[in-house]
């Protein structure tokens, strides 16, 4: 299988920069450095094609920036994005745009995501004429398909996006990107503004998409249970780091992870009634000052002495699968 | 139920807002209880009238919106007209209300401490001290770690998580025997969720108050509720105990909902859906709100389904009700 | 799949709202909303049109030497004139007939207000939109000298310029236009801050559009709210400068009497009982920035995103 997206050691880092007091305070001798929070930790993500990839973890730990940053939105502050096999930063002229085409993002607001003085033809039409795609005489004929496509009435196509609701928004949004002929779409927490009927139509419609144009997702989520449902593999981070990737069945079968296990153990589910939360102790920790060693360790049932000290690598404990906890070498040993 | 035995009682309130484009009847018809010590489960998507409803309980509809007609008991005192005196002596004393956006609750320029007994002093009268330290316990209840640090801080400087458990803090501090937590935890993260969920549940089973839980998350309801009603464009279109209405639903919409969660479903199959989306408030369909989306629906739904309660303990507003057979 | 039947309705029954409801006419009916607003508004539009109706609706040219006589001037409102009409608001200290004299300022105070502010519109926007774009020193650069800009008095300023330049319309327009930019940028730049962040502009960044189409069809669009109540509200500080300036000797030239000049005029008959030779112009002004004030109000409550219902 080729990948089609591949990230190698990414990492981004925003810096809290200091004001001028700051300054003049560090100057002085003052010891407060300028801050730096690690979002995104030498992660190493792999998304084949056709597949879709689900991208789990609570907030703060990074997903949306690597989404972002594959998208092409973001600059990565050190590792590499690979499109299909190729340095994306390296890219110039054509080759860069058409990539950048190529890979198109899924937005979480649907009232943010949608340009409020830009009538639907203009939200889906402007950019495929501007790039050529489509020529001005095609271009009518061609945004009504694309509503069609999904399942929006070309009728709306004068419409302004407050006149919709949330859900159709979204597919406003999905027929902006589509309109573009994309290959891979990073869908940044794409239904978790939607009720729950209407986040059925839009994952109905994500499937049906990708079985028609075959493309390639990147699905990030917080909901469990909708990436479950949508994903043929899943990759859990935790503040910025990688901590297990895995076909979907067998993470959910068999969760190697103590991070991965307290997520699934706390998520509420439909067949489960009356029940006690016995919760993870203890809050994610501030990403501007990590805990040494693994990050997971304050908050781990089974911590050790070499949790604290050494951050444990993303290793594949059986075919396909990876995780990154010491417990597994204990194992071994 | 009998009804001196019920925390909380609401009978056919109807809160509509009077817009310039018409009248939105938000809330129409809503009857359902509370015993002491029951969580109650009111669940409903946006547009579902669930949130007015909460609001209509504490009395905080603003114009243009108010109660039209209807019943609010508290241990039957009639909440709906009564005197403001009462209100206020009712209000954060013995009804809570705990929101979705903690920021509505903490007052971003004033520290937590502050907050917390002014909260307590409001409604007895106790001197700064044991005031002090009665806050600093209620922290300390509901999972704060160094509750004497957080005391000093100021909103901002808490986590989302945080200032949720202390908005939760704030609700229990005068012991209340009803509080209405209004999707408390939509905003947060599943394992931030969980604790908060198992200190509420904590704290009710330990004191006896009687919790309605306000969500459009069934899942939540289904680990915490005893009973569940839910809404549909401002009406309960179904009632039951938590396990019959989530394993036997009666209204299609119902059956809908859990249909549609993806938990439900074959894994990579397409999701059972609910086609069309809720009707504008303002441009209801005639008869049953939900028969423009119902596989069911035919001439009768024209007239506007009245309760009716075809069990022991469940009550429902449709005239072809799911069979056991048909909900997945 | 049946739990919901057979029977149910195709996706996306569309909701029976205005076929298209531009955002122009949803901000109609809520601006609407304010009686007094309506009112002000009306009485705006009345006033330009007077503006620009002024010699066909005036009784006298008074500007053309030939239909003034100094033998008529200073007379009471009422008085009749030799030439046919009624000093409807008396004559003024030349003969001119005050209303007419009135309508004619009106047009130039109105076009010098109204098109240093169009002017200062321009180049304060692009501005703005520059410096919220670039970000970084080029930004901080641009902020510091709309500062500077802004913490001077507007009417030292503008002295000052007339006092190096000289008089003349030109010249006042010039002062105009640089004693206002810096609100039009500050004001777009920090909206434009905010848009920058929103998702929509990330999506058009995504679609690999231009820098120029997101800049002035994504953002600056949705910047124009902030930008119209600040463009009303300068409008009236510029007819209200100009007339200072004109007052005080060094606006515009006597050939094109503003409003502002008429009441300089007639400030020396003041104490003599002929109050109404700066009267008259005074209340001409007081009504015409009264009523753009207002309409500027409900538009920043209209405007405002953050009471939207």
């Amino acid at each position: 299988m080729t990948a089609m997206i591949q990230t190698d050691a990414l990492t981004k880092n925003f810096v809290q920069k200091q004001d001028f007091a700051g300054k003049m305070a560090a100057m002085l001798g003052a010891r407060s450095p300028a801050r730096e929070v690690q979002a995104v930790n030498q992660v190493n993500l792999v998304v084949n094609k056709g597949e879709v990839v689900g991208l789990v973890g609570e907030s703060g730990c990074g997903k949306s920036t690597i989404g972002r940053m594959i998208a092409g939105i973001m600059e990565p502050t050190a590792g590499r994005v690979l499109y299909k096999g190729a340095n994306v930063a390296e890219m110039t002229g054509e080759e860069e745009k058409s990539t950048k085409l190529a890979v198109q993002m899924i937005f979480q607001d649907p009232f943010a995501s949608l340009n409020p003085r830009q009538r639907v033809s203009g939200i889906v039409g402007e950019a495929p004429l501007m790039h050529g795609l489509v020529t001005r005489s095609e271009l009518d004929g061609y945004v009504d398909e694309t509503l069609l496509k999904v399942g929006l009435d070309p009728d709306f196509r004068r419409r302004y996006p407050h006149q919709f609701s949330g859900g159709q928004r979204q597919r406003i949004g999905i027929a902006r990107a589509l309109a573009v002929k994309p290959d891979f779409l990073v869908c940044d927490e794409a239904v978790a503004a939607l009720d729950v009927s209407i986040q059925a139509q839009v994952l109905n419609l994500f499937m049906d998409l990708r079985e028609e144009f075959d493309l390639t997702y990147l699905f990030i989520s917080h909901d469990l249970g909708v990436v479950e449902h949508i994903s043929d593999r899943i990759a859990i981070m935790y503040l910025g780091r990688l901590v297990e990737t895995s076909p979907t069945d067998e993470l959910f079968k068999n969760p190697n992870h103590p991070y991965t296990q307290a997520l699934l153990a706390e998520v509420p589910r439909l067949d489960q009634r009356k029940r006690t939360f016995h919760p993870l102790k203890g809050e994610i920790p501030s990403p501007i000052d990590p805990p040494g060693g693994c990050y997971f360790h304050p908050r781990c049932p089974h911590v050790f002495d070499k949790c604290r000290k050494d951050a444990p690598m993303l290793k594949e404990i059986s075919p396909g699968r990876f995780s990154a906890c010491h417990l597994n070498d204990k194992a071994d040993v | 139920m009998n009804s001196s035995s019920a925390t909380l009682e609401v009978e056919n309130l109807c809160a509509h807002f009077f817009t310039k484009s018409g009248v939105v009847k938000a809330v129409d018809n809503v009857s359902f209880a509370v015993k002491s010590g029951e969580v109650l489960g009111l669940v409903g998507e946006s547009g579902s009238g669930k949130t007015v409803t909460g609001f209509s309980i504490l009395g905080l509809v603003d114009p243009p919106g108010r109660i039209v007609s209807g019943s609010i008991r508290y241990k039957g005192e009639e909440l709906i007209g009564a005197d403001k005196e009462r209100l206020r002596h009712i209000r954060g004393n013995r009804i809570a209300m705990i929101f979705q956006d903690p920021t509505m609750t903490l007052n971003p320029v004033l520290r937590i401490d502050t907050q917390l007994i002014e909260t307590i002093r409001a409604h007895h009268d106790t001197d700064a001290n044991t005031a002090r330290a009665q806050a600093r316990d209620a922290l300390g209840q509901v999972g704060i770690p160094s509750p004497e640090e957080r005391l000093k801080c100021y909103p901002h400087e808490l986590s989302g998580g945080m200032r949720q458990r202390v908005a939760i803090a704030i609700a229990f501090l005068n012991k209340p025997d009803l509080i209405i937590a209004d999707e408390p935890t939509t905003a947060l993260d599943v394992t931030i969720q969980a604790q908060i969920i198992h200190e509420a549940q904590t704290l009710c089973r330990e004191s006896g108050t009687a919790l309605v839980w306000i969500t459009h998350d069934l899942a939540v309801v289904a680990g915490l509720a005893d009973h569940i009603c839910v809404m549909y464009a401002g009406r309960i279109v179904e009632e039951g105990s938590a396990d019959n209405v989530i394993d036997q639903p009666m209204h299609p919409y119902t059956a809908g909902l859990i249909g549609s969660v993806p938990s439900h479903n074959q894994r990579g199959k397409r999701l059972a859906q609910i086609p069309g989306s809720t009707p504008s408030l303002l441009n209801l369909p005639e008869g049953c709100a939900f028969r423009t989306r119902c596989g069911f629906n035919d001439d009768t739904c024209l007239r506007e389904p009245k309760v009716t309660h075809p069990a022991k303990g469940r009550s429902l507003r449709c005239f072809h009700p799911v069979s056991k057979g048909q909900a997945s | 799949m049946s739990v919901i039947g057979d029977k149910a309705q195709p996706l996306n029954k569309a909701p029976s709202a205005p076929d298209v409801e531009t955002p122009f006419m949803r901000f109609r009916s809520d601006f609407m909303e304010s009686r007094v607003a309506a009112v002000a508004l009306a009485l705006l539009i009345l006033i330009i049109l007077i503006a620009i109706f002024a010699p066909l609706i005036a009784p006298q040219n008074p500007y053309d030497l030939a239909q003034v006589d100094i033998l008529e001037s200073r007379q009471p409102p009422g008085a009749k004139s030799f030439q046919g009409y009624i000093f409807l608001l008396g004559s003024d200290g030349a003969g001119r007939d005050l209303f007419s004299a009135i309508l004619y300022g009106l047009r130039i105070s109105l076009s010098v207000g109204a098109m240093s502010g169009v002017i200062a519109l321009a180049i304060g926007s692009v501005i703005g939109l520059a410096a919220a774009y670039s970000g970084g020193r080029t930004e901080a650069f641009i902020m510091r000298i709309v500062d500077i800009q802004l913490s001077f008095p507007a009417i030292l300023i503008a002295l000052m310029l007339l006092a190096v330049f000289g008089k003349g319309v030109d010249k006042i327009m010039i002062a105009l236009v640089t004693v206002q930019w810096a609100y039009y940028a500050r004001t777009v730049r920090s909206s434009a801050l905010v848009e920058r962040s929103k998702e929509y502009v990330e999506a058009a960044n995504c679609l690999c559009l231009s820098h120029k189409r997101i800049l002035f069809g994504h953002i600056l669009p949705n910047c124009l709210a902030p930008l119209i109540v600040v463009g009303t509200v300068q409008t009236a500080h510029a007819i209200a400068l100009e007339a200072t300036l004109s007052f005080l000797g060094v606006g515009l030239p006597q050939t094109e009497p503003s409003l502002g000049l008429l009441i300089s005029n007639g400030f020396e008959y003041m104490l003599s009982g002929r109050y109404w030779i700066s009267f008259f112009p005074g209340i001409a002004l007081l009504i015409t920035i009264v009523s753009i004030n207002l309409v500027g109000d409900q538009l920043r409550d209209v405007l405002n995103p953050r009471l939207q219902k």
